[in-house]
């Protein structure tokens, strides 16, 4: 391989049309001073990210910049690698520079591009490659890039961090113990969270893979968590998924086109205080990992599966009766005038009516994680939920589950968890989190 | 996609699991056009497999035939009504149950399976849920091969009803005269006998786990886990004693007045289950689902060693769901040898092969500690639970169907 020279794309049609090598060539092309650049191997993410202004590309690529993060109300894709890292720095200016250079990455590997001003293959035979590769000939695969903040990063043992006192905003509680809590602590919390989603699993795990790099020396990876199928759909265009208990789930889940709805519930506000402004039109990320005890499962009746759920297995129908989209009626009684939807039931404990109106956007996915060494399939939901603010729209709901919900009594065990605040969008030129650091 | 595209009554849509190919090959088609459910086969759209349909609206009660042929005769059951329904397969004189299915929300779909042999029955809808229903006559002929019903079964179920009955009983009063006794050691101050007598007296708890557990307010009164606590909650019951007898480095044992409010309630919330636990009915169902979730209980708290963190004593409690569950099996053995004797075999071989298994851990009156097993030896409890949990689990439908 020759760096300097005109770089050929070999199979110019790429799966679906698209390929990372072939944008690159396109960028080295493009101009003589970024050829020159890739040669000497000295251009910065920031660099090469304007040399190879992201195309407006139909194919599977979600716009990395926007008054949003992307990957909240973006229709779920199918596969998910989320992590959350420890900053291992305490100077300020090393991670204000860290996110910059992740938000280039980002918005390169968004685009379907490789990272680095030399990707995976025409960096200098001597040095170690800039980009791991694993994507190359892969689309863009409908990469989204979701960035959060835990508490951590504000605070530790009660000191300010990175020059942030009083940036920490008020929702951005220590999420209370749950009864039945079985929290690992090196599967929960962190200071910064990066959900990555994509409909190829690959994709997904080369961004994680790709950002761990770059953070190395300032951020360390705490947790990360696999998701192979998404449990919940985030758009009308799109059906409902089913969980691992078989059953559809997020039904009642607010969808990108109810803009009021997600104003209402799923936006952030300004909040009360100066210091927490910066949040406003960014979310809450709360992330659960639940796994299910599947094998007993299994070995429960149809009936007592659908009555702990609330829902039909086959269609998804509330048992109170019509369709999967039907409004579940709690008051209408059965045989011995129990209700049909029964009090334990999953959808009546969880369901808005149940919860002073509250509404979540849930964006989970199934997970395994091999065995748990006694014969079982570690496996489960990992919980993904986008809010207006914790604190009404969270703890309430999972405090009354965790109480009074047969299902999570019996059959689920809460492993992980995190509380993150996701800022709002990046403009071009910008970097994730640049309010709070103004 | 949605259950709500598939037209109403177009029940013979053999799709099931292969839709997924179709849509994936056909995304620009409206949605409407896909019309796929992804259970297509029986779900609630309809069935395609040879059942009798049945479709209950507020004033009739439609069944797609009026004969079948003997052994097992499946019903699908649609409510195309708006009041809740129900349907029931009746005797010929009309009142004796042969099998029915309730609770069918308005557009919902229902399966009813019932074992019946050569004769003359009844069908019928109960829009409302209220009066004789609406009926008609229904015939099996005797060309079938099913199983044929047994009427002396019921009488078999009963009677092992009673006898699960009165082991529940007896085991309530031996976990009310335990209790008394480990409480009255424990408040005074006497921790080497509360000791002795926790897990040998919690075991008579554990027998009974599923009975005493449906009681809501008294479950988490009396065996609530630490971690099992919302916060500001009260701690009682027997895991806070666990605590405070074997307790972690650093913990600040309990007063003396504190014991004896723990051990005052303690008693007061047990001989509160001994008398509720009097009025519990029982149907050989419930000892079904009970057998298998005591061996649920074993599979996710004490093979794992979750139950006991502090006393460690897990062993004991797994023992105790385990012959909670045999006595269970049993009460009902005799109905399953009629029903279906490969199972009640199968059940008998891995009930003495589990236990042969926890026998291997016993030690003068009771069990090894649970952190005294290796990785090998839980792993081999779990294996023997898994293998007797998941025929344990066709009890009830083998039973009752």
């Amino acid at each position: 391989m020759t760096p300097a020279g005109p770089v050929t794309d070999e199979s110019p049609a790429k799966k679906r049309g698209f390929s990372r090598r072939g944008l690159l060539s396109l960028a080295g092309a493009g101009g003589a001073g970024a050829a020159a650049g890739i040669a000497a191997g000295l251009l910065g993410h920031d660099t090469i990210a304007a040399a190879a202004a992201p195309a407006e590309h139909p194919d599977g690529v979600i716009p990395f910049h926007g008054e949003r993060q992307a990957g909240i109300t973006t229709p779920a894709q199918d596969r998910l690698h989320m992590a959350a890292f420890d900053i291992t720095t305490e100077d300020r200016a090393a991670l204000v520079q860290l996110l910059k250079d992740w938000t280039a990455a980002a918005e390169a590997m968004t685009a379907g591009r490789t990272t680095g001003a030399t990707g995976a293959v025409d960096g200098p035979y001597d040095a170690p490659p800039e980009d791991t590769g694993e994507a190359l000939d892969l689309a863009a695969g409908k990469l989204t890039l979701t960035f959060g903040f835990g508490a951590s990063l504000f605070e530790k043992d009660g000191k300010p961090r990175f020059g942030l006192a009083g940036k920490r905003p008020d929702a951005l509680i220590d999420l209370p113990h749950f009864p039945g809590d079985d929290l690992e602590p090196g599967r929960s919390n962190g200071d910064i969270v990066v959900q990555a989603c994509a409909d190829d699993p690959q994709v997904a795990v080369h961004a994680i893979r790709n950002l761990a790099r770059i953070g190395f020396g300032k951020a360390r990876v705490r947790w990360s968590q696999l998701g192979f199928g998404r449990t919940s759909s985030t758009s009308r265009a799109q059906q409902t998924p089913r969980n691992l208990f078989g059953f559809k789930d997020g039904t009642a889940n607010p969808k990108a086109e109810d803009k009021e709805l997600l104003a209402e519930h799923v936006w952030a506000s300004a909040g009360k205080r100066a210091g927490e402004a910066w949040m406003a039109g960014g979310s809450y990320l709360v992330a659960r990992r639940i796994r299910m005890h599947i094998e007993i499962w299994d070995r429960t009746s149809l009936g007592e599966q659908e009555g702990l759920i609330g829902r039909t297995k086959g269609s998804g129908a509330p048992l109170s009766g019509g369709e999967e989209f039907t409004a579940p009626d709690f008051a209408i009684k059965g045989k011995d005038g129990e209700p049909l939807m029964p009090m334990d039931s999953h959808v009546r404990l969880a369901h808005p009516s149940q919860n002073h109106g509250v509404r979540m956007l849930r964006r989970g996915y199934n997970y395994t994680d091999g065995s748990d060494g006694l014969g079982h399939l570690d496996a489960g939901l990992f919980f993904i939920a986008f809010v207006k603010d914790p604190r009404t729209h969270y703890v309430p709901m999972q405090m009354a589950m965790a109480k009074g919900d047969t299902l999570a009594l019996e059959y689920l065990k809460h492993t992980g968890s995190g509380l993150f605040a996701v800022p709002p969008g990046t403009k071009p030129g910008g970097f994730i989190g640049e309010g709070l650091f103004a | 996609m949605p259950g709500s595209l598939l037209p109403k009554n177009a029940p013979n849509i053999p799709l099931g699991r292969k839709c997924g190919a179709l849509i994936a090959a056909a995304v620009v088609l409206p949605l409407a056009l896909s019309a796929c459910t992804d259970n297509g086969k029986g779900a609630d759209g309809g069935s395609s497999d040879g059942s009798i349909q049945v479709s209950s609206t507020d004033t009739e009660c439609k069944v797609s035939a009026s004969s079948a042929p003997g052994g097992n005769l499946s019903f699908s059951v649609k409510n195309d009504g708006k009041q809740v329904t129900e349907f029931y397969l009746l005797a010929e004189d009309g009142l004796r149950i042969i099998g029915e299915v309730e609770n069918i929300g308005p557009g919902l779909t229902r399966k009813l399976v019932v074992s019946a042999n050569e004769g003359k029955y009844v069908t019928s809808c109960k829009p409302g849920m209220q009066g004789d229903g609406i009926r008609a006559g229904f015939e099996v002929t005797g060309s079938g091969t099913g199983t044929a019903v047994d009427d002396d079964l019921k009488k078999l179920l009963d009677t092992g009803v009673r006898q699960y009955a009165s082991y529940v009983k007896d085991q309530t009063e031996q976990l009310v005269a335990g209790t008394k006794d480990f409480a009255a050691a424990y408040a005074s101050g006497d921790a080497a006998t509360a000791r002795e007598l926790y897990a040998a007296t919690r075991m008579h708890w554990e027998r009974i786990e599923p009975v005493a557990e449906s009681f809501g307010d008294l479950d988490p009164k009396l065996d609530a886990r630490e971690a099992d606590l919302e916060p500001g909650q009260k701690w009682t019951g027997w895991h806070r004693a666990e605590k405070d007898l074997f307790p972690p480095a650093g913990f600040k044992l309990l007063n003396a007045a504190e014991r004896s409010a723990l051990a005052k309630q303690l008693v007061a919330d047990t001989e509160e289950l001994g008398k509720r636990t009097r009025t519990v009915e029982l149907t050989a169902h419930s000892l079904g689902n009970g057998a298998k979730e005591l061996l649920d209980e074993v599979a996710t708290g004490k093979v794992t060693g979750e139950e006991e963190i502090w006393s460690h004593t897990d062993l004991w409690d797994f023992q105790a769901n385990v012959d909670g569950a045999r006595i269970a099996y049993e009460s009902l053995k005799p109905a399953l040898l009629r029903k279906d004797a490969a199972l009640a075999k199968t059940l008998d071989e891995k009930f003495a092969a589990l236990q042969a298994e926890l026998k291997k851990h016993a030690k003068g009156e009771g069990f090894s500690s649970y952190n005294e097993l290796s990785q090998a030896q839980v792993k081999q409890l779990a294996s023997l639970v898994d293998s007797l949990g998941e025929p344990l689990s066709r009890l009830t439908a083998a039973v009752v169907l």
